[in-house]
């Protein structure tokens, strides 16, 4: 029974894919297998250039032989319509992987006279499907035979069959129709088709005109019902829807060197990762283009491949608009490293942007992105419209690992952080540069205000860009406020001069105090001298003293002995002798 | 069925010019009530129009589908009148005989 259930699923979902991998995304998988699709839409909204890829492609690809009977154009004009777009009808052709019939109708030549029926066109569809086995197949336009048959009940009766008889066939159908005034199609033919509608539009906003898509019903499948705005160039039709592209990219944890030592240092010492988005916004005037410029020329130095896409300024003004500031772009773009790529951002609608870029990315393959600036985007479209467009760039630049630069302009009087809200969410670096005013100057002043995935600094530098190139200094922060510029090197000159006199202070101090110390040690000597004269008088005045003493007690002898009074050796009462010291 | 030549037989009453060949040529899908009465209707109206100068060629595009491309024939059944020019195309059985003569300028277009 599960068995059962999945067969039947699988033939209710069964879809074949158109080429267009948006489209594909939007549907889940295509247009379903074996049925009829409607595309409506009005005049020159790009019917027949999406039925004609969607068999192009399917006969190239796919090895999937279709058949487009065209009631308008004929082969000619078609294959001609289609070579702009890359597919070569002729060729496919000649293999039989493809065949193109030119039904023509023309009604004054008909006249009708009783019952009739269109098997002439069952038969001719049918020899053509069976010609080359055919799996798909495009009617564009039947509303022709509306205005080639009188008979409105007839023709419906046998569109009708014809559908049926098509989804008997199992073959894929596409047919196109006309836009009608407040309805799906003009003939209402969307009622025979049952299975699939896409409407296609072409609006003018602003007098910059964008195509959308929309899938009015699916049967059987679910499906997205946004309007989805796609392009005609010359790779065919192409739909970016960003659910298409998803949040499943890696993130690579290898970091490139922005060029300025000082900014990698505020990256947490190693600069950018590859494959984030970074975010440069400032005033006018703030040098974004010129950081931009520097961290681009950087990479291409280290090895990277760089595409700048330029919206304000010509190449050769961005050139000689670096080498001013010691940073020479010209070899890099010989070398071919870096492609600079300058149009204005008005000159197309914001889709045509989106896919000229994408086309670019595919064609040079950089590792690094600059689009500077995105806001000029906002001249194209509305913020949500830029943001979508923004969304998707990023997506798609992450989803190959290439790294995304954009500056961003803020409008003055709008406060710095406010404006880029709707763009911040997508950036993973965000770098602000700004401007201070302080006694009649004017200095930058650059900060990381984000950086997901890394301890970024939080302090402001000054960004001085000098004929040296770019360097990032760091300002002074105390009582007097932040110091820039002149103030800046006046306060470095006062603190040098202060240091340089504290210095010499501390030097005679040091003087001094070994003159002290050398005086006070030859007092000590002198002391010592003195002291040595005083003991030296003291041992010869007692010696003398000595001398005497032993001289008296001879000369108390011999008196004494000389008298004979007194018992020898026994001398008469006298003072006892002196001791000697 | 497969393409034949209905011949004319000899029968008055017409005021077409007898010096011209009138070509007609039907295109057919098999043996459809739809195809027999328009090869009868034809025969009918030939005979009593143009007899003795027209020719009739039946095509089946069931036998030979390519044969339908060159005049561009979506509706079945589809009579071609290829000479005397300009070419005339009338859809229909061919119960309409009034639709029919008018179609091959047998009568005037009102």
């Amino acid at each position: 029974m599960a068995k059962n259930l999945k067969k039947s699923r699988d033939s209710v979902l069964s879809k074949v894919s158109t080429g267009f991998p948006g489209f594909d995304g939007i549907t889940g998988g295509g247009v379903p297998k074996g049925r009829c699709t409607l595309i409506a839409g009005s005049a020159g909204t790009g019917k027949t250039l999406f039925a004609m890829q969607f068999i192009a492609h399917a006969a190239r690809d796919l090895g999937e032989p279709g058949v487009y009977m065209s009631f308008e154009e004929s082969a000619e004009e078609l294959t001609l319509n289609v070579a702009s777009i890359g597919y070569d009808i002729a060729a496919l052709v000649g293999k039989g992987t493809m065949l193109v019939d030119h039904v023509y109708v023309e009604r004054k030549e008909i006249v009708e006279a009783g019952e009739y029926d269109l098997d002439g066109l069952f038969i001719r569809l049918a020899a053509a499907i069976d010609q080359i086995k055919a799996k798909r197949v495009v009617l564009d336009t039947l509303e022709v035979l509306f205005s080639a048959f009188p008979s409105e009940s007839i023709l419906r009766a046998e569109l009708r069959r014809l559908f049926r008889w098509l989804k008997d066939r199992g073959v894929t159908t596409l047919i196109t129709a006309e836009k009608g005034n407040g309805t799906i199609t003009r003939y209402g033919i969307e009622e025979y088709v049952s299975d699939c509608v896409i409407s296609l539009d072409h609006r003018v906003s602003q007098e910059i005109s964008t195509r959308r898509l929309r899938v009015i019903k699916y049967r059987g499948s679910s499906h997205e019902t946004n309007e989805f705005p796609f392009l005609i160039n010359r790779h065919g039709f192409s739909v970016m829807p960003i659910t298409t592209v998803g949040l499943d990219h890696g993130a690579s944890e290898e970091r490139l060197s922005t060029g300025i030592p000082r900014l990698d240092t505020m990256l947490s010492g190693k600069g950018y990762y590859r494959g984030s988005s970074l975010l440069i916004s400032g005033t006018a005037g703030t040098g974004k283009s010129s950081l931009a410029a520097w961290i681009a020329a950087a990479a291409c130095r280290a090895g990277e491949r760089c595409l700048y896409f330029a919206f304000e300024e010509s190449e050769k003004q961005i050139i000689r608009n670096m080498r001013s500031i010691g940073n020479d772009l010209a070899p890099l773009v010989e070398k071919d490293a870096l492609r600079i790529h300058a149009t204005r951002s008005s000159t197309h609608g914001l889709e045509q942007h989106l896919v000229g870029i994408i086309d670019l990315i595919e064609s040079f393959r950089p590792t690094l992105v600059v689009l500077d600036p995105i806001s000029n985007f906002i001249a194209s479209g509305t913020t949500s419209e830029v943001k979508g467009m923004l969304t998707r760039l990023i997506d798609m630049l992450k989803v190959r690992n290439i790294t995304g630069l954009f500056t961003s302009l803020t409008f003055g009087g709008s406060s710095l952080e406010e404006t880029e809200t709707t763009i911040s969410s997508l950036m993973d670096t965000w770098i602000l540069v700004r401007t201070y005013e302080h006694d009649g100057e004017r200095n930058r002043g650059l900060m990381v205000l984000k950086s997901r995935g890394m301890a970024h600094s939080n302090q402001v530098r000054e960004f001085v860009l000098g004929d040296q190139g770019i360097e990032l200094v760091d300002v002074y922060l105390g009582t007097e406020g932040v110091l820039m510029g002149s103030a800046r090197i006046a306060r470095e000159s006062t603190l040098a001069r202060s240091q340089r006199d504290q210095a010499q202070a501390e030097r005679r101090r040091l003087d001094l105090i070994a003159q002290k110390r050398l005086d006070t040690e030859a007092q000590i000597r002198s002391l010592q001298q003195s002291l040595e004269a005083d003991q030296d008088e003291l041992r010869l005045a007692q010696e003398a003293l000595d001398a005497q003493s032993h001289a008296d007690a001879e000369s108390r002898q011999r008196m004494a002995s000389n008298r004979s009074a007194d018992p020898a050796g026994k001398p008469a009462k006298a003072p006892s002798p002196r001791r000697r010291p | 069925m497969t393409p034949k030549t209905t011949t004319p037989t000899s029968s008055a009453r017409t005021k077409a010019p007898k010096s011209a060949k009138w070509e007609m040529r039907l295109y057919v899908a098999g043996r459809t009530p739809k195809c027999m009465r328009a090869i009868a209707n034809l025969t009918q109206i030939c005979e009593d129009h143009l007899p003795g100068i027209y020719h009739i060629e039946v095509v089946d595009l069931l036998v030979n589908p390519r044969l339908g491309k060159g005049d561009q024939i979506l509706a079945i059944p589809t009579l071609v009148r290829q000479l005397p020019a300009p070419m005339r195309k009338i859809i229909g059985d061919l119960s309409n005989t009034e639709a029919v003569l008018v179609g091959l300028d047998l009568r005037p277009r009102l």
